[in-house]
């Protein structure tokens, strides 16, 4: 399993405030990124391309950083593709359902003291460490 | 223009820091959640991170700013119940988290790295969001305009 990682993860998250406290700052929105990509889906006039634009910066992070750490990016767990996308299923629906994801829940909105993510983040992150606890000591880790 | 190109470098920085965190490492997400094997506590670190910078930023902003530097007023969650909705969403999105090793932005920006489970794990996210949202649209028989903006100043993040 991986090791401990807790200066590179701080500074990790320290930029993904920055970058959450800026599109607050210039745009007034919540960098919440199921929320960003949901509205997408809503077509509401003039509120789509600054949505497609951050999701491209995202896109483009990953197609600039992996060519100067690849390692970045290593899956590593075993996982078939039935798994990949039932789970991606899960999370798309999910986040929808439930408003947000990781970042819109756990950082943005804890950042704004709102209880409703407060029970949103506790939720997902129990319900996910019951999914580990299931596949890794119940199903030996590959599913 | 600059709203455009400020959301891009937003996303840009989100997703490099996503990398140099860890989130994009399903092993790293996975060994958090694995208690009872080799815990790995990493993914604290960067919600730690992220908190103190987004925290102090969101109170000082929203309490004595006009209006955000771009936009004419900030568009923030105005939900304050906890509803079944919230905690049944909440739930299957931990479990498609736990399952899949990906939350929605680590997947986006590891489908611009060319990981082949990210994209497989992407594909089958997005047509989970755009199911969700025709679903809604069509139940709640909406066409656009204030309804929806409404609708979206409700979404949490």
């Amino acid at each position: 399993m991986e090791s401990f990682t807790p200066i590179a993860s701080t500074i990790g998250g320290v930029m993904i405030g920055i970058a959450a406290a800026g599109l607050l700052m210039f745009h007034g929105r919540i960098a919440g990124i199921s929320g960003i990509a949901g509205g997408i889906f809503r077509r509401e006039p003039g509120d789509i391309a600054w949505r497609a634009m951050f999701l491209a910066g995202l896109f483009t992070a990953g197609v600039v950083w992996y060519y100067f750490r690849p390692l970045d990016y290593r899956f590593e767990i075993e996982r078939s593709t039935l798994a990949l996308v039932i789970a991606g299923l899960a999370v798309g629906i999910g986040t929808q359902l439930g408003s947000g994801c990781t970042s819109g829940h756990g950082v943005c909105g804890i950042g704004r003291l709102s209880k409703r993510s407060t029970v949103a983040t506790i939720t997902f992150m129990a319900t996910a460490a019951v999914t580990v606890f299931v596949i890794n000591e119940v199903l030996g880790g590959a599913v | 223009m600059k709203v455009k190109v400020g959301a891009f470098l937003g996303g840009g920085l989100f997703g490099v820091g996503l990398a140099v965190s860890g989130m994009t490492q399903p092993a790293k997400i996975v060994g958090f959640f694995d208690f009872f094997g080799s815990w790995d506590p990493s993914l604290a670190f960067v919600m730690l991170g992220a908190l103190i910078v987004y925290t102090p930023v969101y109170r000082w902003a929203v309490r004595t700013w006009q209006h955000p530097i771009w936009a004419p007023s900030f568009t923030l969650p105005t939900r304050r119940d906890i509803d079944g909705r919230l905690v049944v969403g909440s739930a299957v999105f931990g479990i498609g988290w736990g399952l899949g090793g990906y939350c929605p932005g680590p997947a986006f920006t590891s489908v611009g790295a060319g990981s082949k489970e990210a994209l497989t794990f992407g594909a089958a996210m997005l047509v989970g969001v755009g199911l969700y949202q025709l679903f809604m649209r069509a139940r709640e028989g909406r066409t656009g305009g204030p309804a929806d903006r409404q609708a979206a100043a409700m979404i949490d993040g």
